[in-house]
């Protein structure tokens, strides 16, 4: 019956690990816009399906 | 003529300036320009995510020269190592995902820009670009060139990286994460099943429960503490306190039950009440992070200035460096940062943002002009009299009301209950455990901590930031924006409202023109409207859009005389318009009303004139308002229009005119010192004073994006007819929180007499607070929700931004 106190262990392993991740996340500043990503996901499928055809251009050459 | 949108920002075109390119409308230069450069760089996208997303771009010729000064650019600058540079910007225009998209591009626009990255709630750009290829003046140029203009001002001087405070979230993850723990450990006893194996391991899950306890305990609830601790030190009875003793006495009890092994305690309650309650505060601490609550005169300051030296050489100068005796050169729309003299021949200076008075003010050589005002027309020079922090409008500023950090003006609700709820749960605690003491000591101890437990205050807490935080939104929604929740109970404590007249009761959008004369036949409108074309000055432009379309036709001769008017001559006939002094017309009353006069062939045909027009709605709001609120209209003005107000609205409404700035301020405090609670109304710098020292101070904006005085809220202008829901809604959000109170009390009851009676179980307790929770918690969303819907809005027309 001892294995009781190795699956606790672990599911409390586990729960550390998740608690350290979120501070993790949270100090890494994920949580402080939690709009603007939502938006910039579905942004680069839209960049891969449409390669750039020509060259870069900057506005500085454009006007020369 | 109308003939469609724009393909890039979405206005009307007009037939005579429609441009085609590329097969696609466009309403004018600009707006094609910054089509084009989309196109050749493959940006197109930008207008797949939205229709018509942008706005043209204006002119900024020189204006950001500034920013070749190595001074101010490394004070705005974020970050500066070696050629990696990093700066924030706030750009107003963002408002769509394709301006996410464009922005977070920049780099295909420009090379030395590595990343840029939105934060579509700041409305902020965050850009990373190297030095050496590119500079923050190309940056900036750029984005203006495609219409985002960030805005820079004296607020940004100052202002380092902000650090932001994430503790709340922290405590929040780690309440979560004993709460959850906690609970599945505590499942096994909650059953009470004698059975052999949960006995042999019940020592190991009763520790283990303790130990994860602990930094909910220690760390999660610390603000409580702290809170509790500040507050005894005051005097002042809070709700932290009972919270605060109701966690401790919890644990202490909880631990004392493990070590002696009477049974399994109440960490489960204790740490899901930790959660519970900063999840509250985390509701309440709803805010508009585009909106900025706490402006004064340096968000609408420009950062630098151009001074003419001694050698008539042009320099850029930080604003806080002018001296007295300085001569600086203002631009067309750039804002006079200092009082100063007019050394130019005219100035046409546009004092809306201190006034709300939309109309421009003429001065000649030798006027003084004020700071706050900006310059329409003409680059002109000036020759400063007092530095910055001198100024006339700026010294507003050094009043008493804008220095003291917002001291305890106002109790809240929940503060103002539990004065009178701590001590008579500590009564009861004690008369209970003396009660028990003569009849069996170890059951005293219990009952005692049991009604500690049970009473701490847990609904009681949570009603009021769940209730405002929602009824916050739910205001947001409709475009009010309060800086924080305690502003609903003072806004339902208001019994005076004291309204600013230009700008706020009245609108500087639309101004009703009325023409009085002479009536103009066909041919001569013709002419007027042509001649009008040519003219940028605001009235031309306003009498030009209300004339109706007529036929267009090239004036031979064209005159505009600044300041004074056009003089414009056809095949057959001469227009002369402007102001009486132009046409050498004196009429009656020149001086109090905008008029534009017109002279056709020399002969006086009669006059436009511009009425201030008031707010729609405005008759029905303050009659709705007359019959529960004193009324005020407080304005800077002459009583020009005294006749007129006093027809249009209630007579009860008390109506000041010719009030200064400070005036205004003093009128505020005195109704105050007649034991009024004041809600103030206002627009303009002018009242900057009066709405800090109103009880509420409540801005009005055209553009909510655009910048607004410090003040406790900010209205949408399209809103300004609802003002009479959103007070009567403050009022019924604060009978929602009663109506819970008594619901919370009820759980209390029960709860107590459980504990009384010596019977509270750390199961009985693990059902009774989650479910008072979750009753209060939805009781209040739905009852907020419900008196929000009594007034239903209005479908929303589209808005556009910026126009």
């Amino acid at each position: 019956m001892s294995v009781i106190y190795i699956l606790i262990s672990i599911s409390i392993i586990v729960a550390v690990f998740f608690l350290y991740a979120f501070i993790r996340a949270v100090k890494s500043g994920q949580y402080d816009d939690d709009y603007t990503p939502s938006v910039r996901m579905l942004f680069d499928d839209e960049l891969k399906k449409n390669p750039k055809k020509n060259p870069i251009q900057t506005i500085k050459e454009k006007q020369v | 003529m109308s003939i469609g949108n724009c393909f890039h920002c979405g206005s009307e075109i007009n037939r005579k300036e429609e441009i085609i390119y590329d097969e696609k409308k466009f309403c004018c230069n600009g707006c094609k320009t910054v089509y084009e450069i989309f196109s050749q760089n493959d940006l197109t996208c930008y207008y797949d995510f939205q229709a018509s997303p942008g706005v043209t771009p204006l002119d900024i010729q020189g204006k950001y020269d500034f920013l070749d000064n190595e001074g101010i650019v490394g004070k705005l600058l974020e970050f500066q190592e070696d050629t990696t540079h990093v700066v924030s910007l706030y750009i107003p225009h963002i408002h769509c995902s394709s301006c996410i998209w464009i922005l977070e591009n920049l780099q295909k626009l420009q090379s030395g820009i590595n990343t840029s990255q939105v934060n579509f709630p700041e409305k902020k750009v965050r850009i990373t670009f190297n030095s050496e290829k590119t500079s923050l003046k190309k940056i900036v140029e750029l984005l203006c060139s495609i219409g985002y203009e960030p805005y820079i001002s004296l607020d940004n001087f100052n202002e380092g990286k902000k650090s932001i405070d994430r503790s709340l979230i922290y405590k929040i993850g780690v309440a979560f994460f004993c709460f959850g723990n906690i609970m599945l450990l505590s499942f096994p006893e909650y059953f009470e099943v004698e059975e052999y194996w949960i006995n042999q391991y019940r020592g190991f899950f009763r520790w283990l429960i303790f130990a994860i306890s602990l930094p909910a305990f220690f760390y999660s609830a610390s603000g409580y503490y702290v809170s509790a601790y500040k507050s005894i030190k005051s005097g002042m009875l809070n709700i932290d306190i009972p919270i605060a003793l109701g966690i401790v006495v919890m644990f202490i009890r909880s631990s004392v039950d493990i070590v002696f092994d009477y049974g399994q305690g109440f960490f489960d309650s204790m740490t899901g009440l930790i959660f519970f309650m900063l999840l509250g505060k985390l509701f309440q601490r709803k805010t508009y992070e585009f909106l900025s609550f706490e402006r004064d005169y340096k968000s609408y300051f420009p950062i630098a200035i151009t001074k003419i030296l001694y050698d008539g050489s042009e320099k850029s100068v930080q604003v806080y460096d002018i001296q007295k005796g300085d001569r600086l050169l203002i631009r067309n729309q750039e804002l006079i940062p200092v009082d100063g003299i007019l050394v130019s021949q005219k100035a046409s200076i546009d004092y809306s943002f201190v006034t709300g008075e939309a109309v421009a003010i003429e001065k000649k050589s030798g006027d003084k002009i004020f700071a706050g005002g900006k310059q329409l027309g003409k680059v002109i020079e000036m020759e400063v009299l007092f530095s910055v922090s001198q100024s006339y409008l700026t010294q507003l500023w050094t009043n008493d009301v804008f220095q003291k950090k917002v001291a305890i003006k106002h109790k809240t609700i929940t503060d103002s209950i539990s004065r009178y709820f701590t001590p008579a749960l500590l009564g009861l605690a004690l008369i209970s455990f003396f009660y028990w003491v003569f009849i069996d000591v170890p059951t005293a101890f219990n009952v005692f901590t049991a009604i500690l437990i049970v009473a701490c205050p847990c609904a009681l807490a949570l009603t009021a930031p769940f209730t405002l935080g929602n009824v916050l939104r739910i205001m947001g929604k409709r475009k009010l924006y309060l800086k924080n929740a305690t502003v609903i109970e003072q806004l339902a404590q208001v019994d005076t409202l004291v309204f600013d007249k230009t700008g706020t009761i009245t609108t500087n959008k639309k101004t009703s023109i009325i023409y009085e004369g002479v009536a103009l036949n066909s041919s001569e409108l013709i002419v007027l409207k042509n001649t009008l074309r040519g003219s940028n000055h605001p009235l031309s432009r306003r009498l030009y859009d209300f004339i109706p379309p007529q036929v267009s036709s090239e004036p031979n001769e064209f005159h505009e005389i600044i300041g004074k008017g056009i003089f414009a001559k056809f095949a057959d006939t001469s227009v002369k318009l402007g102001s009486s002094q132009f046409l050498e017309h004196m009429s009656e009353n020149t001086h109090k009303k905008t008029k534009v006069h017109i002279a056709i062939n020399g002969v006086y045909k009669g006059s436009y004139v511009f009425n201030n027009q008031y707010r729609e709605g405005l008759e029905q709001l303050f009659e709705q308002l007359a019959k529960k609120y004193n009324l005020v209209v407080l304005s800077g003005d002459n009583d020009g229009e005294k006749k007129i107000l006093e027809k249009l609205l209630p007579s009860t409404t008390m109506l000041v005119f010719n009030q200064k700035p400070e005036q205004k301020l003093q009128y505020i405090e005195q109704l105050q010192n007649e034991g009024k609670n004041v809600m103030m109304i206002g627009d303009g710098l002018n009242d900057a004073g009066a709405l800090a020292q109103s009880n509420i101070g409540v801005s009005i904006s055209e553009n909510v994006n655009v910048f607004s005085p410090a003040c406790d809220g900010i209205l949408d202008a399209s809103q300004f007819n609802k003002i009479a829901f959103f007070m009567n809604y403050s009022k019924d959000s604060m009978k929602t929180i009663y109506m819970s109170f008594a619901l919370s009390l009820v759980y209390n009851v029960v709860g107590l007499s459980f504990a009384v009676s010596g019977n509270l179980s750390p199961l009985v307790a693990a059902i009774i607070m989650p479910l008072s929770t979750i009753t209060i918690v939805s009781f209040v969303t739905i009852m907020s929700n419900y008196y929000a819907s009594m007034d239903k809005p209005k479908p929303v027309r589209a808005r556009r931004y910026q126009k």
